[in-house]
């Protein structure tokens, strides 16, 4: 499915925070990465790494302070509707109702329109019968099918989805990880996923992008050329899964803890 | 079960000081310090005569104009001084600087300020305007907290859809800070009823705090405690009719704490 074009392009990307009183601390540290249209990227590394800052700035929520990140070759510069933000402990508004949490982003010339989408969302997502819930009423996992519902009533072209799965319980989990295969092979999007679940990752991704402790780097890239849905005891998925531990782990067990970022090895950065 | 004992040990702790009232007081005359008899039949006297209700009715509605003047200006400004950091700058050390002068410090000045008024009676505008600074501050103190207590997720998903302006306001700031105002705004009530007795002691003719000072210059003392009674029934029934108002607000929108 690759494109001419790619659909986001993130270049030579850069964030320093600025510390107080000392000198700024770098948290994103030179990274290149190139999606196409309609891949589903998941996005790993050590908590903390600031893979989630990453996915802010691709969103427009944060602006880096070198690089940019183009989408369909336009920079990112603020938050943008075609492209939307899923977060990790959802941000599902309380007071509204599922249906009017679904609506929320619509804006079909008509009312009618409006209902007929929201109710095609709440049937894909499996909570028809739950239009007048609010969202206390709902499970984790259900107000996160809200969320991602939501997102994508308003039709984007990218979801950014920032642990989304991470707050929910294991069988839970997995289901949602089927559900989230199945929606995208229906509605095609371009998926960034950002996840510390290394398993989670090789279900679900095209490629994986492996991130170094901060400050993060891109580490490797790493293709999962395998069918889904994917076999958790096939061979070549414990190859590719047991390949990011060891990507991981050596940050993990310290090896080059103390050592200054650039001397790290960084082979596969595209 | 519990709550039928929650309800008799409640009435048993008012039994308990109705008891200790009665002793301290006993063998007492009508002028001197009234027993609960006295003051019951006090409150019957009141009724019958018919002023307790005209009195009321006055305390309730300049309690009610004040609160509500307060209510239109204050959760604005407080949305305001929490949405802008330079309408924080401006607005906020006068708002520090107003707040801790009791209102009742403000009757001189508002005195001369409603004195020469034509259009309605001065001394209930002078008491209106005392309810609305005792109950202003805190309705301010509330909207602001409740605006900077926002979830920023909630507002990155605004912009992420690109909502702003008007729309922001009213789609999620008001909703999401609506729980924390509602809640300020009982507690303001509150205020505001305590500080009318006292403001309505000073200047004006009518009313349950003028009912007091009357009674006392007529050394009916059994007609203050009758007095302090109604006082305490209706500051009860305004903070329930807040509660009640607060909850079905939040419970339309699913977020009621039961």
């Amino acid at each position: 499915m690759s494109v001419a074009r790619p659909k986001i392009e993130i270049e030579n990307l850069s964030l320093d925070f600025a510390a107080d009183g000392g000198s700024p601390i770098s948290v994103l540290h030179e990274i290149d990465l190139s999606v196409s249209e309609g891949e589903f990227i998941c996005i790993v590394g050590p908590s903390g790494c600031g893979k989630s800052t990453l996915l802010n700035i691709a969103c427009g929520f944060l602006e880096p302070t070198h690089g940019q990140v183009r989408i369909d070759g336009v920079p990112v510069e603020r938050p943008d509707r075609r492209r939307v933000f899923i977060f990790q402990n959802t941000a599902v508004f309380p007071w509204l109702s599922v249906e009017q949490n679904i609506g929320f982003g619509l804006r079909s010339s008509t009312a009618d329109e409006n209902a007929a989408t929201v109710q095609r969302y709440i049937e894909m997502i499996g909570l028809a019968g739950f239009e007048k819930a609010y969202p206390r009423e709902l499970s984790g996992g259900m107000n996160q099918r809200v969320e991602i519902a939501r997102a994508l009533a308003s039709n984007p072209d990218v979801l950014f989805m920032d642990e989304p799965l991470g707050a929910l319980d294991y069988l839970t989990r997995l289901k949602m990880r089927a559900d989230l295969i199945e929606i995208w092979r229906q509605e095609r999007k371009t998926i960034l996923f950002v996840t510390h679940d290394v398993d989670e990752s090789v279900q679900l991704a095209d490629r994986i992008v492996v991130m170094s402790k901060r400050p993060a780097s891109v580490k490797a890239v790493i293709p999962v050329d395998l069918p889904r849905p994917r076999s958790l005891d096939d061979p070549e998925y414990l190859r590719i899964r047991d390949e990011i531990f060891h990507l991981m782990g050596i940050d993990h067990f310290g090896r080059n803890e103390d050592a200054p970022s650039d001397s790290r090895a960084r082979p596969s950065a595209e | 079960m519990r709550r039928v004992r929650k309800f008799l040990l409640g009435l048993a702790g008012i039994g308990l000081f109705v008891l200790c009232w009665q002793l301290a007081t006993w063998g007492n005359g009508r002028t001197d310090v009234p027993g609960p008899w006295l003051a019951l039949s006090g409150l019957r006297d009141l009724a019958r005569e018919g002023l307790l209700w005209r009195y009321i009715i006055a305390s309730v509605f300049r309690v009610m104009w004040g609160f509500a003047l307060a209510v239109l200006a204050g959760v604005p400004l407080g949305l305001a001084i929490g949405w802008s950091g330079w309408v924080r700058d401006l607005l906020n050390p006068l708002v520090q600087l107003l707040r801790p002068i009791s209102p009742i410090a403000w009757l001189p000045i508002a005195v001369l300020m409603f004195g020469g008024v034509r259009w309605w009676e001065p001394s209930d505008l002078s008491a209106i305007f005392l309810i609305f600074l005792a109950s202003i501050f805190p309705i301010i103190t509330a909207a602001t907290s409740a605006v900077e207590g926002i979830d920023a997720k909630y507002l990155r998903v605004a912009t992420n859809f690109e909502i702003g302006g008007m729309a922001m306001l009213f789609q999620v700031i008001l909703p999401a800070a609506l729980p924390q105002i509602l809640t300020g705004l009982r507690l303001a009530l509150g205020i505001a009823w305590v500080v009318l007795v006292a403001a309505e002691m000073l200047g004006v003719q009518s009313g349950l705090g003028f009912q007091i000072n009357d009674s006392r210059n007529n050394l009916r003392y059994d007609l203050v405690v009758a007095a302090m009674i109604v006082i305490s029934i209706i500051g009860i029934c305004l903070d329930s009719a807040m509660a009640r108002i607060e909850s079905s607000a939040l419970s339309r929108r699913g977020t009621a704490k039961r």
